[in-house]
């Protein structure tokens, strides 16, 4: 006679699907300090340097472009939206704070140019974690 | 030290470095990322040239 009670405790247990790993979270949160650091950490060397430099070069230009960065505030959507694009640029985001740059007055085009660089630069590198965190649990090669 | 950047060369900078980190992060092959980063540049700047145009043709 089987025992309904250990059957029972079989059909309970569920592999994981895709098992967390430490690279789970390290990539992504090196991936957001340092764009493309999230892929040279798992060996993807020309993806990383390649991110590396299209989201860098894309905030500096902003820099010198004299564009504006946002920071946290609860004041006007827009700022708000602006402040989280900008923070997806992580360390370069902190940097800029720490020297105080982009601290101007958005007082022509291309300022506003710059400004939206940085913003876009921001919310690349969020891709480029999330993309990160996709090879790191194995869903992407 | 400031840039000053035509409006153009602004949007050829932006849609170039865009590009990569699309072809990179929406595809899985080499060869697909080279081939989508190449299509989303086309795109982008032919967005520029036909919004370029719509504004020319409104101005009038």
């Amino acid at each position: 006679m089987a025992n309904p009670t250990t059957a029972k405790t079989k059909t309970t247990v569920a592999e994981p699907a895709q098992p967390a790993s430490m690279m789970a979270v390290i990539a992504p949160a090196l991936g957001w300090l340092i764009p493309g650091a999230g892929h040279i950490i798992q060996k993807r060397w020309i993806r990383g340097v390649l991110l590396l430099v299209s989201i860098g070069t894309l905030f500096v230009l902003g820099l010198l472009m004299q564009g504006h960065i946002y920071k946290a505030n609860g004041g006007d959507i827009l700022d708000i939206l602006g402040f989280i694009g900008d923070l997806g640029a992580g360390g370069m985001y902190i940097v800029t704070l720490a020297m105080n740059w982009g601290q101007g007055a958005i007082a022509f085009a291309i300022a506003d140019y710059g400004t939206k660089f940085m913003i876009v630069a921001g919310l690349l590198n969020f891709i480029a974690v999330a993309d990160a965190y996709h090879i790191a649990i194995g869903k992407k090669p | 030290m400031t840039i000053q950047l035509t409006h153009f060369s602004a949007a050829f900078v932006f849609a170039l470095f865009a590009s990569i980190v699309f072809g990179i992060t929406h595809r899985e092959t080499p060869r697909d990322m080279v081939r989508y980063g190449l299509q989303c540049f086309a795109m982008f700047l032919g967005g520029v040239f036909v919004a370029g145009w719509a504004m020319w043709l409104v101005r009038r």
